[in-house]
Protein backbone atom coordinates (compact mmCIF):
# COMPACT_ATOMS: atom_id res chain seq x y z
CA UNK A 1 0.00 0.00 0.00
CA UNK A 2 1.43 3.38 -0.98
CA UNK A 3 1.54 5.45 2.16
CA UNK A 4 1.03 8.71 0.30
CA UNK A 5 -2.64 7.68 -0.07
CA UNK A 6 -3.14 7.15 3.66
CA UNK A 7 -1.15 10.28 4.44
CA UNK A 8 -3.22 12.37 2.00
CA UNK A 9 -6.45 11.13 3.54
CA UNK A 10 -5.01 11.75 7.00
CA UNK A 11 -4.41 15.40 6.07
CA UNK A 12 -7.78 15.77 4.31
CA UNK A 13 -9.52 14.23 7.34
CA UNK A 14 -7.71 16.77 9.51
CA UNK A 15 -9.08 19.58 7.34
CA UNK A 16 -12.60 18.13 7.55
CA UNK A 17 -12.28 17.97 11.35
CA UNK A 18 -11.09 21.57 11.42
CA UNK A 19 -14.13 22.78 9.47
CA UNK A 20 -16.82 20.60 11.08
CA UNK A 21 -15.48 20.87 14.60
CA UNK A 22 -15.21 24.62 14.04
CA UNK A 23 -18.88 24.65 13.00
CA UNK A 24 -19.77 22.59 16.07
CA UNK A 25 -17.92 25.04 18.34
CA UNK A 26 -19.63 28.02 16.72
CA UNK A 27 -23.08 26.48 17.13
CA UNK A 28 -22.47 25.34 20.69
CA UNK A 29 -20.61 28.32 22.09
CA UNK A 30 -21.26 31.37 19.92
CA UNK A 31 -25.03 31.08 19.75
CA UNK A 32 -25.44 34.28 21.76
CA UNK A 33 -23.03 36.24 19.60
CA UNK A 34 -24.03 35.07 16.13
CA UNK A 35 -27.52 35.07 14.62
CA UNK A 36 -28.11 31.31 14.80
CA UNK A 37 -31.80 31.46 15.67
CA UNK A 38 -32.70 28.95 12.94
CA UNK A 39 -30.42 26.38 14.50
CA UNK A 40 -31.61 26.99 18.05
CA UNK A 41 -35.32 27.71 17.48
CA UNK A 42 -36.36 26.86 21.04
CA UNK A 43 -34.09 29.56 22.49
CA UNK A 44 -32.17 28.95 25.72
CA UNK A 45 -29.05 26.80 25.62
CA UNK A 46 -27.82 25.30 22.34
CA UNK A 47 -27.61 21.95 24.11
CA UNK A 48 -31.28 21.90 25.19
CA UNK A 49 -33.07 18.82 23.80
CA UNK A 50 -35.55 20.92 21.79
CA UNK A 51 -32.65 22.64 19.98
CA UNK A 52 -30.72 19.39 19.53
CA UNK A 53 -33.84 17.74 18.06
CA UNK A 54 -34.44 20.73 15.76
CA UNK A 55 -30.91 20.44 14.37
CA UNK A 56 -31.09 16.64 14.13
CA UNK A 57 -34.09 16.97 11.81
CA UNK A 58 -31.89 18.71 9.25
CA UNK A 59 -30.26 16.22 6.85
CA UNK A 60 -27.15 18.41 6.73
CA UNK A 61 -26.47 17.91 10.42
CA UNK A 62 -26.98 14.16 10.25
CA UNK A 63 -24.59 13.98 7.30
CA UNK A 64 -22.06 16.26 9.00
CA UNK A 65 -22.10 14.10 12.16
CA UNK A 66 -21.38 11.00 10.09
CA UNK A 67 -18.63 12.71 8.07
CA UNK A 68 -17.06 14.16 11.23
CA UNK A 69 -17.18 10.77 12.91
CA UNK A 70 -15.49 9.09 9.93
CA UNK A 71 -12.85 11.79 9.64
CA UNK A 72 -12.09 11.80 13.37
CA UNK A 73 -11.86 8.01 13.54
CA UNK A 74 -9.58 7.76 10.50
CA UNK A 75 -7.38 10.70 11.55
CA UNK A 76 -7.06 9.56 15.15
CA UNK A 77 -6.62 5.84 14.57
CA UNK A 78 -4.17 6.30 11.69
CA UNK A 79 -2.15 8.61 13.93
CA UNK A 80 -2.26 6.10 16.78
CA UNK A 81 -1.21 3.32 14.43
CA UNK A 82 1.74 5.43 13.28
CA UNK A 83 2.82 5.98 16.88
CA UNK A 84 2.57 2.25 17.62
CA UNK A 85 4.56 1.58 14.43
CA UNK A 86 7.43 3.65 15.79
CA UNK A 87 7.73 1.84 19.08
CA UNK A 88 10.15 -1.00 19.60
CA UNK A 89 7.53 -3.75 19.91
CA UNK A 90 7.75 -6.74 17.54
CA UNK A 91 6.41 -6.71 13.97
CA UNK A 92 3.73 -9.32 14.83
CA UNK A 93 2.40 -7.21 17.68
CA UNK A 94 2.34 -4.16 15.43
CA UNK A 95 0.30 -6.05 12.81
CA UNK A 96 -2.09 -7.21 15.54
CA UNK A 97 -2.46 -3.63 16.80
CA UNK A 98 -3.20 -2.40 13.25
CA UNK A 99 -5.87 -5.09 12.81
CA UNK A 100 -7.43 -4.22 16.20
CA UNK A 101 -7.51 -0.53 15.33
CA UNK A 102 -9.15 -1.25 11.98
CA UNK A 103 -11.85 -3.42 13.55
CA UNK A 104 -12.38 -0.85 16.28
CA UNK A 105 -12.63 1.98 13.74
CA UNK A 106 -15.20 0.18 11.59
CA UNK A 107 -17.25 -0.89 14.64
CA UNK A 108 -17.29 2.62 16.11
CA UNK A 109 -18.22 4.09 12.75
CA UNK A 110 -21.15 1.68 12.37
CA UNK A 111 -22.41 2.38 15.91
CA UNK A 112 -21.95 6.16 15.52
CA UNK A 113 -23.68 6.24 12.14
CA UNK A 114 -26.58 4.24 13.55
CA UNK A 115 -26.81 6.71 16.45
CA UNK A 116 -26.87 9.73 14.10
CA UNK A 117 -29.59 8.18 11.93
CA UNK A 118 -31.60 7.01 14.94
CA UNK A 119 -31.38 10.46 16.54
CA UNK A 120 -32.83 11.96 13.39
CA UNK A 121 -35.64 9.39 13.43
CA UNK A 122 -36.42 10.24 17.05
CA UNK A 123 -36.40 13.95 16.35
CA UNK A 124 -38.70 13.51 13.35
CA UNK A 125 -41.21 11.60 15.49
CA UNK A 126 -41.18 14.64 17.75
CA UNK B 1 43.15 28.66 24.53
CA UNK B 2 46.93 28.99 24.76
CA UNK B 3 49.24 26.65 22.85
CA UNK B 4 50.94 25.26 25.97
CA UNK B 5 47.65 23.92 27.26
CA UNK B 6 46.58 20.34 27.15
CA UNK B 7 43.13 19.25 26.19
CA UNK B 8 41.50 16.08 27.43
CA UNK B 9 39.95 13.59 25.04
CA UNK B 10 37.47 11.14 26.52
CA UNK B 11 37.04 8.34 24.02
CA UNK B 12 34.64 5.44 23.91
CA UNK B 13 36.55 2.22 23.34
CA UNK B 14 34.85 -0.97 22.26
CA UNK B 15 35.88 -4.09 20.43
CA UNK B 16 32.71 -6.18 20.02
CA UNK B 17 34.80 -9.30 19.47
CA UNK B 18 36.59 -9.16 22.82
CA UNK B 19 34.93 -6.59 25.10
CA UNK B 20 31.74 -7.40 27.00
CA UNK B 21 30.77 -3.70 27.04
CA UNK B 22 32.11 -0.33 25.89
CA UNK B 23 34.46 1.55 28.21
CA UNK B 24 35.76 5.12 28.33
CA UNK B 25 39.39 6.20 28.33
CA UNK B 26 40.72 9.72 28.88
CA UNK B 27 43.86 11.08 27.19
CA UNK B 28 45.73 14.34 27.76
CA UNK B 29 46.67 15.84 24.40
CA UNK B 30 48.84 18.92 23.84
CA UNK B 31 46.72 21.64 22.27
CA UNK B 32 47.90 23.34 19.09
CA UNK B 33 46.27 26.25 17.28
CA UNK B 34 44.04 25.05 14.44
CA UNK B 35 43.96 21.52 15.84
CA UNK B 36 40.99 19.46 14.73
CA UNK B 37 39.45 16.55 16.62
CA UNK B 38 40.93 14.25 13.96
CA UNK B 39 44.39 15.73 14.66
CA UNK B 40 43.87 14.94 18.34
CA UNK B 41 42.91 11.36 17.55
CA UNK B 42 46.04 10.98 15.39
CA UNK B 43 48.19 12.32 18.24
CA UNK B 44 46.66 9.80 20.64
CA UNK B 45 47.16 6.96 18.17
CA UNK B 46 50.82 7.95 17.62
CA UNK B 47 51.71 8.56 21.26
CA UNK B 48 49.33 6.89 23.66
CA UNK B 49 47.07 4.25 22.17
CA UNK B 50 48.24 2.67 18.95
CA UNK B 51 45.23 0.38 18.94
CA UNK B 52 42.69 3.23 18.74
CA UNK B 53 40.46 2.66 15.70
CA UNK B 54 38.90 5.49 13.72
CA UNK B 55 38.12 6.04 10.05
CA UNK B 56 39.28 8.95 7.92
CA UNK B 57 40.63 9.66 4.48
CA UNK B 58 40.64 13.16 2.99
CA UNK B 59 41.06 15.22 6.21
CA UNK B 60 39.20 18.07 4.53
CA UNK B 61 35.46 17.40 4.87
CA UNK B 62 35.08 15.82 1.46
CA UNK B 63 35.11 12.02 1.77
CA UNK B 64 32.63 11.62 4.63
CA UNK B 65 34.69 8.94 6.40
CA UNK B 66 35.29 10.59 9.76
CA UNK B 67 31.74 11.01 11.04
CA UNK B 68 31.58 10.58 14.83
CA UNK B 69 29.77 11.86 17.89
CA UNK B 70 31.76 14.82 19.26
CA UNK B 71 30.56 16.38 22.48
CA UNK B 72 27.11 14.98 21.82
CA UNK B 73 26.86 16.15 18.19
CA UNK B 74 27.25 13.87 15.19
CA UNK B 75 29.69 15.59 12.85
CA UNK B 76 33.01 15.27 10.99
CA UNK B 77 36.17 14.97 13.13
CA UNK B 78 38.32 16.60 10.45
CA UNK B 79 35.97 19.55 10.16
CA UNK B 80 35.71 20.26 13.91
CA UNK B 81 38.30 22.50 15.49
CA UNK B 82 39.00 21.67 19.12
CA UNK B 83 39.06 25.39 20.04
CA UNK B 84 35.63 25.89 18.47
CA UNK B 85 34.15 23.35 20.88
CA UNK B 86 34.92 25.74 23.77
CA UNK B 87 35.11 22.84 26.20
CA UNK B 88 37.85 21.53 28.47
CA UNK B 89 36.98 17.97 27.46
CA UNK B 90 36.40 16.54 24.01
CA UNK B 91 34.11 13.54 24.33
CA UNK B 92 34.25 11.29 21.27
CA UNK B 93 32.04 8.27 20.54
CA UNK B 94 31.01 6.42 17.38
CA UNK B 95 27.93 7.59 15.47
CA UNK B 96 24.72 6.46 17.19
CA UNK B 97 22.06 4.48 15.27
CA UNK B 98 24.79 2.24 13.80
CA UNK B 99 26.51 -0.86 15.15
CA UNK B 100 30.12 -0.33 16.10
CA UNK B 101 32.84 -2.17 14.20
CA UNK B 102 35.43 -1.01 16.70
CA UNK B 103 36.06 2.10 18.88
CA UNK B 104 35.00 5.06 16.73
CA UNK B 105 34.26 3.10 13.55
CA UNK B 106 30.54 2.66 12.83
CA UNK B 107 29.22 -0.02 10.51
CA UNK B 108 27.70 2.08 7.72
CA UNK B 109 26.60 -0.96 5.65
CA UNK B 110 22.85 -0.52 6.38
CA UNK B 111 23.06 3.12 5.26
CA UNK B 112 24.71 2.21 1.98
CA UNK B 113 22.22 -0.62 1.38
CA UNK B 114 19.32 1.77 1.90
CA UNK B 115 21.05 4.29 -0.34
CA UNK B 116 21.38 1.67 -3.06
CA UNK B 117 17.70 0.75 -2.72
CA UNK B 118 16.57 4.22 -3.83
CA UNK B 119 18.61 3.83 -7.06
CA UNK B 120 20.88 6.86 -6.62
CA UNK B 121 21.65 7.54 -10.24
CA UNK B 122 19.94 8.95 -13.30
CA UNK B 123 17.26 6.55 -14.53
CA UNK B 124 15.94 6.90 -18.04
CA UNK B 125 13.93 4.81 -20.40
CA UNK B 126 16.45 5.29 -23.18
CA UNK B 127 18.92 2.88 -21.61
CA UNK B 128 21.25 3.11 -24.59
CA UNK B 129 21.63 6.82 -24.01
CA UNK B 130 22.41 6.18 -20.33
CA UNK B 131 25.17 3.70 -21.08
CA UNK B 132 26.65 5.31 -24.17
CA UNK B 133 25.42 8.89 -24.48
CA UNK B 134 25.43 10.37 -27.96
CA UNK B 135 25.04 13.94 -26.73
CA UNK B 136 25.09 16.11 -23.63
CA UNK B 137 21.90 16.67 -21.66
CA UNK B 138 20.78 20.24 -21.55
CA UNK B 139 19.86 21.67 -18.17
CA UNK B 140 19.01 25.27 -17.32
CA UNK B 141 20.52 26.93 -14.23
CA UNK B 142 17.04 26.89 -12.69
CA UNK B 143 16.75 23.12 -13.24
CA UNK B 144 20.17 22.69 -11.65
CA UNK B 145 19.08 24.68 -8.59
CA UNK B 146 16.20 22.24 -8.06
CA UNK B 147 18.59 19.60 -6.74
CA UNK B 148 22.05 21.20 -6.42
CA UNK B 149 22.00 21.63 -2.62
CA UNK B 150 21.06 17.98 -2.12
CA UNK B 151 23.89 16.81 -4.35
CA UNK B 152 26.50 18.14 -1.87
CA UNK B 153 25.97 15.06 0.33
CA UNK B 154 29.16 13.14 1.15
CA UNK B 155 27.37 10.17 2.83
CA UNK B 156 29.01 10.80 6.19
CA UNK B 157 26.02 9.45 8.12
CA UNK B 158 25.83 12.36 10.59
CA UNK B 159 22.18 12.94 9.66
CA UNK B 160 21.38 9.25 10.17
CA UNK B 161 22.94 9.38 13.64
CA UNK B 162 20.95 12.50 14.57
CA UNK B 163 17.59 11.19 13.34
CA UNK B 164 15.13 10.25 16.13
CA UNK B 165 13.06 8.07 13.78
CA UNK B 166 16.17 6.04 12.91
CA UNK B 167 16.62 5.37 16.61
CA UNK B 168 13.31 3.52 16.89
CA UNK B 169 12.61 2.20 13.40
CA UNK B 170 15.33 0.09 11.78
CA UNK B 171 13.33 -0.15 8.53
CA UNK B 172 13.21 3.61 8.05
CA UNK B 173 15.53 4.54 5.15
CA UNK B 174 16.89 7.59 6.99
CA UNK B 175 17.58 11.17 5.96
CA UNK B 176 20.46 10.57 3.58
CA UNK B 177 18.82 7.95 1.30
CA UNK B 178 15.51 9.85 1.34
CA UNK B 179 17.20 13.14 0.48
CA UNK B 180 19.01 11.40 -2.36
CA UNK B 181 15.74 9.91 -3.59
CA UNK B 182 14.48 13.47 -3.98
CA UNK B 183 17.79 14.72 -5.36
CA UNK B 184 17.56 12.34 -8.34
CA UNK B 185 13.81 12.67 -8.77
CA UNK B 186 14.18 16.45 -8.99
CA UNK B 187 16.84 16.18 -11.68
CA UNK B 188 15.45 17.20 -15.07
CA UNK B 189 17.51 14.47 -16.75
CA UNK B 190 15.88 11.76 -14.67
CA UNK B 191 12.75 9.71 -15.30
CA UNK B 192 12.91 7.38 -12.30
CA UNK B 193 10.43 9.00 -9.90
CA UNK B 194 7.90 6.15 -10.09
CA UNK B 195 10.58 3.56 -9.38
CA UNK B 196 11.96 5.49 -6.40
CA UNK B 197 8.42 6.08 -5.11
CA UNK B 198 8.10 2.30 -4.73
CA UNK B 199 11.17 2.27 -2.48
CA UNK B 200 10.20 5.19 -0.21
CA UNK B 201 6.38 5.44 -0.33
CA UNK B 202 5.77 2.52 2.03
CA UNK B 203 5.34 1.63 5.68
CA UNK B 204 8.38 2.94 7.59
CA UNK B 205 9.13 5.06 4.54
CA UNK B 206 9.30 8.76 3.82
CA UNK B 207 6.07 9.53 5.72
CA UNK B 208 7.64 8.28 8.97
CA UNK B 209 9.67 11.50 9.07
CA UNK B 210 8.39 13.82 11.82
CA UNK B 211 10.21 16.82 10.41
CA UNK B 212 12.21 17.18 13.61
CA UNK B 213 15.03 18.54 11.37
CA UNK B 214 17.80 17.18 13.58
CA UNK B 215 19.35 15.79 10.38
CA UNK B 216 19.61 19.23 8.81
CA UNK B 217 21.07 20.69 12.01
CA UNK B 218 23.73 17.95 12.04
CA UNK B 219 24.66 17.98 8.36
CA UNK B 220 28.20 19.37 7.96
CA UNK B 221 27.66 20.10 4.26
CA UNK B 222 24.50 22.19 4.48
CA UNK B 223 22.48 19.64 2.52
CA UNK B 224 19.24 20.14 4.51
CA UNK B 225 17.94 16.58 4.13
CA UNK B 226 14.79 17.46 6.12
CA UNK B 227 13.79 19.88 3.37
CA UNK B 228 14.39 17.26 0.68
CA UNK B 229 12.23 14.78 2.61
CA UNK B 230 9.32 17.24 2.86
CA UNK B 231 9.66 18.00 -0.86
CA UNK B 232 9.55 14.27 -1.58
CA UNK B 233 6.41 13.91 0.55
CA UNK B 234 4.79 16.81 -1.28
CA UNK B 235 5.65 15.33 -4.63
CA UNK B 236 4.21 11.92 -3.68
CA UNK B 237 0.97 13.48 -2.40
CA UNK B 238 0.64 15.69 -5.49
CA UNK B 239 1.34 12.65 -7.62
CA UNK B 240 -1.47 10.73 -5.88
CA UNK B 241 -3.86 13.68 -6.29
CA UNK B 242 -2.80 13.95 -9.95
CA UNK B 243 -1.65 17.50 -9.32
CA UNK B 244 1.93 16.77 -10.29
CA UNK B 245 2.62 16.77 -13.98
CA UNK B 246 5.70 14.70 -14.65
CA UNK B 247 7.89 16.19 -17.35
CA UNK B 248 9.64 14.02 -19.86
CA UNK B 249 13.32 13.81 -18.94
CA UNK B 250 15.30 16.20 -21.06
CA UNK B 251 17.01 14.81 -24.12
CA UNK B 252 20.39 15.42 -25.70
CA UNK B 253 20.59 18.81 -27.32
CA UNK B 254 24.10 19.40 -28.43
CA UNK B 255 23.81 17.13 -31.42
CA UNK B 256 25.86 14.08 -32.17
CA UNK B 257 29.00 13.62 -30.16
CA UNK B 258 32.10 14.44 -32.18
CA UNK B 259 35.48 12.97 -31.56
CA UNK B 260 37.31 16.28 -31.90
CA UNK B 261 37.43 19.18 -29.44
CA UNK B 262 34.56 21.63 -29.54
CA UNK B 263 35.35 25.20 -30.44
CA UNK B 264 36.43 27.57 -27.67
CA UNK B 265 37.54 24.93 -25.18
CA UNK B 266 41.17 25.55 -24.20
CA UNK B 267 43.84 22.86 -24.11
CA UNK B 268 44.29 21.07 -20.78
CA UNK B 269 47.50 22.01 -18.92
CA UNK B 270 50.50 19.70 -19.08
CA UNK B 271 50.51 16.79 -16.61
CA UNK B 272 52.58 17.60 -13.54
CA UNK B 273 53.42 13.91 -13.04
CA UNK B 274 54.79 12.15 -16.12
S1 LIG C 1 22.94 14.67 4.19
FE1 LIG C 1 24.65 15.73 5.24
S2 LIG C 1 24.86 14.63 7.19
FE2 LIG C 1 23.63 13.32 5.83
S3 LIG C 1 25.11 11.93 4.90
FE3 LIG C 1 24.85 13.69 3.51
S4 LIG C 1 26.47 15.13 4.11
FE4 LIG C 1 26.31 13.66 5.77
S1 LIG D 1 38.42 12.63 6.66
FE1 LIG D 1 37.23 12.98 4.87
S2 LIG D 1 35.51 14.02 5.63
FE2 LIG D 1 36.79 13.86 7.36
Amino acid sequence: MRHSRLWTWHILAGLVILVLLGLHMVIMHLDEVLPLAGLNPAGGEAIDWANVAARAKLGFFMASYIVLLGAALFHGLYGLNTIIGETNVGAGLKRFATACLMVMGVALFVVGTYAAIAARGLAMKG
Amino acid sequence: MSESKTIHFRIRKFNPETDPAPSWKTFAVPFAKGMTVLDGLHWIKRNQDTGLAFRYSCRMGVCGSCGMLINGRPTLACNTQVAALKAAMVVVAPLPNFHTVRDLVPDLTPMFEKHQAIRPFILREDKGEMDAPTAEFYQTPHELEEYLQFSFCIRCGACMAACPTMATDRDYPGPMPLAQAYRYSADSRDGGFAERAKAVDRKSGVFSCHFGSECSAACPKGVDPAKAIQLMKRRLVFDYLRLFKAKKPCGGVHGQRTTGRREGIPEAPEYTIK
